[in-house]
């Protein structure tokens, strides 16, 4: 493990803007920095510093050992990463995009995920896939899934998503810490800015929103707990990801006194936060990009439907991906953009 | 211009139509078996090249078949291993141990002690050989049909039928399907059963190794059935990618449960030649005879920590009884294969090498068959007493949820305090 630091007030401590990017680079810097055992692996990782450059400038610093490409095989990059972890290292897999993580799915579901089950403790896979995911991007069928629920359905697997750069950082720090398997699906859609939802609007950098600030040096946000964005009274919304942002939007647009919670981590899930929010609005929308149906949004309806039964005014509405491969042209008709969450919000206040 | 089809199909004349070849072994139930196209050379006709040399020197290597002891039991040629007469003794005992081990576990499943178990009759000297060629600290990523291996290691007998019959005394908390182990302090990586996972892992593994500057290499095995997974391609390319000091070995036992090995891919080339085409070395060996699987694994090993990169080894052998203790092997091969097979056992092989030598006698041995088959019953009762499958439930429900994740999430809380609940339901007089 790392060594002890005095811990920090990320109050005092000296702070930047980064856009998702640059935070996710400082963390793994940090992260290398901090622990000799951290390694980096990939598709063009290396030299290049990855298609997104996350990695940019790390092997430079730390060395082809430490920082190096890998051959275009998932189920290597994730089965190495396994052995690796099984001897003490840390590694940190890249797969370039989540729609390409389905050839390294067994070694994740039936190794990585087990590992420690199985040996009873004996060997673990302290591991963190990085995978950039969801759409907004015209990336069509192959550059634009979210497949979180996948992962999420896989005992002894974490899924965490971050929906800021300050998030990015502080949730790939602990996730890197973290002694399970840890999936950590980076919004594409939101490297380089927050989006709204409004395609055809100009982008906003990350400059101008609060959470691009980010506290130099080493920070960690724990995993399973959600990060209340916005409270309200009148509904409850969760979601992660892209999706904050655009039900930010909406809401405000529409004047909505929501409550909006931002999951960050899926599993283990931050229930105590969920269950207090819905018990005092009483509706609850669940927003993810997703495809409808076994989304991760029905576990989410299911679980508040359990817990907060008798404080529901309104049937728990989800608004998601329609039930299709994600399609090229039609992008803006597919994603759950602000009319699809504006008619759910509607029907959850009976307006 | 667009008068003339671009790519006019072409007179056929005469060609029969296209056929889809479908491989089919050689003896079915009933067949008499000949093993006459099988090509076996003599023992000690194999050069042996420097550990150091490039892959490619290797490919002679893949396409023949090392042999050391010959029809005489004599140790003959260059990769003769010359150990001395108490490590060849050893090594015996320990490949009888195992084969007992085997025979007392398989009636114990019929018996009902267990659910499930699997021998590895006729291989025994693939794993214990390759065993004793490696340090104690090299990481071996086994299949489940490399117990020789803990044998050879000194893995307690009694914590092996523990895990067999998911007892009280089962390390791993009675969660693995027998014969799944896992024991760390005797470098064997946690057992699978997800076929030829562990060989992209040995990779990571010895990158590992190598990253940190260490000298422990790592070593796979996996059947030859299992060298048509994904992974296998995986585990190939990166070994080579990163010259990586590991040892990946293919047990060649000719069936894949009822599959022959041509529906693996063998009637074109061995599984051995597969390494050339990934720039790795590459031996093919005769599985029955320890001495050359010996040579051979020491050979790989010692190439691998001289940084001279990965060795696939192919070990040419017969799975003599059936997969499983849930298979019967009469149903879609003869009998008389595993009678007939040219290679021998490869228990009496190192047997009668050591009577050769005259350093062991047929009393020797028929009293090392009492004492292996005493020191299995022995053990078989130690284990008996934390308990087998079915009298009973031997661990605490709530060790059912633990190391899925390192703590506790609450959502498993909440399911263990289920489990508890109904446990007081269907079994009142049972106490944790």
């Amino acid at each position: 493990m790392t060594q002890e630091e005095s811990p920090v007030s990320l109050a005092d401590a000296p702070t930047r803007r980064l856009n998702m990017i640059e935070a996710i680079n400082d963390a793994l810097d940090i992260m290398m920095e901090r622990d000799a055992n951290v390694v980096i692996t990939g598709e063009d990782v290396g030299y290049f510093g990855g298609v997104f450059r996350a990695t940019a400038g790390l092997q430079a610093k730390y060395g082809k050992t430490r920082v190096f490409d890998t051959p275009i095989s998932e189920c290597g990059i994730i089965g190495a990463a396994v052995g690796m972890a099984a001897y003490g290292l840390r590694p940190v897999p890249e797969i370039q995009f989540a729609d390409y993580i389905y050839p390294g799915l067994d070694q994740l579901v039936s190794e990585a995920a087990r590992l420690r089950y199985r040996s009873a403790g004996q060997f673990t896979a302290p591991i963190t896939v990085r995978s950039p995911f969801g759409g907004g991007i015209f990336g069509g069928q192959t550059h634009s899934q979210s497949p979180e629920a996948l992962f999420t359905h896989v005992a002894g697997l974490k899924t965490v998503i971050p929906a800021t750069p300050h998030d990015a950082k502080g949730l790939l720090i602990a996730a890197i810490e973290d002694n399970d398997p840890v999936i950590f699906f980076e919004p594409k859609r939101i490297y380089n800015g927050p989006f709204d939802g409004y395609y055809d609007t100009p982008a906003s950098p990350w400059a101008k929103h609060p959470g691009s600030v980010v506290p130099e040096g080493y920070y960690s946000i724990p995993l399973g707990k959600a990060r209340v964005v916005k409270e309200g009274e009148a509904l409850t919304v969760l979601a992660y990801g892209t999706m904050i942002h655009v039900a930010e939007a909406v809401l405000a647009e529409k004047g909505v006194d929501a409550e909006i919670i931002d999951l960050r981590t899926l599993v283990p899930i931050d229930m105590a936060t969920v269950e207090k929010s819905v018990q005092k609005t009483g509706r609850c929308l669940v927003i993810h990009e997703a495809t409808r149906t076994s989304g991760f949004g029905a576990e989410l309806s299911a679980l508040v439907q359990e817990r907060c039964f008798y404080h529901l005014e309104a049937p728990v509405e989800r608004v998601t991906g329609f039930d299709t491969p994600y399609p090229h042209s039609l992008e803006w008709a597919y994603f759950p953009g602000p009319v699809r969450i504006g008619e759910a919000v509607d029907r959850l206040l009976g307006n | 211009m667009a008068e003339e089809p671009r790519n006019p199909v072409r007179k056929r004349g005469n060609l029969p139509p296209l056929a889809l070849h479908v491989p089919e072994p050689k003896h079915r139930p009933g067949d008499a078996v000949d093993y006459s196209d099988l090509v076996i050379p003599p023992a000690g006709a194999q050069p042996r090249p420097d550990e150091s040399c490039a892959a490619e020197e290797t490919y002679p290597l893949c396409t023949d078949l090392v042999r050391v002891l010959d029809d005489e039991g004599r140790a003959v040629g260059p990769w003769d291993p010359r150990l001395d007469a108490e490590t060849l003794r050893r090594m015996l005992r320990t490949m009888a141990l195992t084969r007992a081990f085997d025979d007392r576990m398989y009636r114990a499943q019929r018996q009902g002690k267990t659910s499930f178990y699997m021998k590895c009759t006729g291989e025994e000297a693939v794993a214990i050989a390759a065993a004793f060629a490696l340090a104690d600290d090299d990481m071996v990523f086994p299949s489940y049909r490399q117990q020789g291996i803990l044998v050879a290691r000194g893995y307690p007998l009694v914590e092996m039928i523990n895990q067999i019959y998911s007892n009280r005394a089962d390390r791993l908390k009675g969660r693995q399907l027998p014969i799944m182990y896992s024991a760390k302090d005797y470098g064997f990586f946690s057992i699978s059963g997800n076929l030829t996972t562990q060989y992209p892992q040995a990779v990571g593994w010895a990158m590992a190794s190598a990253i940190k500057g260490d000298t422990r290499i790592a070593t796979s095995f996996i059947g030859e059935g299992s060298t048509a997974e994904g992974d296998f391609h995986a585990a190939m390319t990166f070994a080579t990618v990163y010259n990586a000091p590991v040892v990946l070995n293919v047990v060649n036992n000719q069936w894949a449960i009822s599959s022959f090995s041509g529906i693996a891919g063998a009637e074109r080339t061995t599984f051995a030649a597969r390494a050339i085409g990934y720039g790795m070395a590459g031996i093919r060996v005769d599985g029955n005879d320890a001495l050359a699987v010996f040579a051979a694994v020491r050979w790989a090993a010692d190439r691998a920590r001289a940084n001279k990169g990965p060795t696939l080894i192919e070990h040419f052998t017969y799975r003599a009884e059936g997969h499983s203790t849930s298979d019967d092997p009469s149903s879609y091969r003869s009998a008389q294969e595993s009678v007939e097979w040219p290679l021998g056992d490869p228990i009496a092989r190192l047997k009668n090498h050591l009577i050769a030598l005259g350093e062991w006698s047929e009393e020797q041995q028929a009293e090392m068959d009492r004492a292996v088959a005493e020191e299995v019953k022995a053990a078989s009762k130690e284990a008996e007493k934390s308990g087998i499958l079915g009298h009973g439930l031997h661990h605490p429900f709530k060790t059912m949820f633990e190391d899925v994740f390192e703590e506790l999430p609450w959502h498993l809380e909440e399911q263990a305090e289920q489990a508890i609940r109904e446990r007081r339901v269907k079994w009142p007089d049972w106490k944790e």
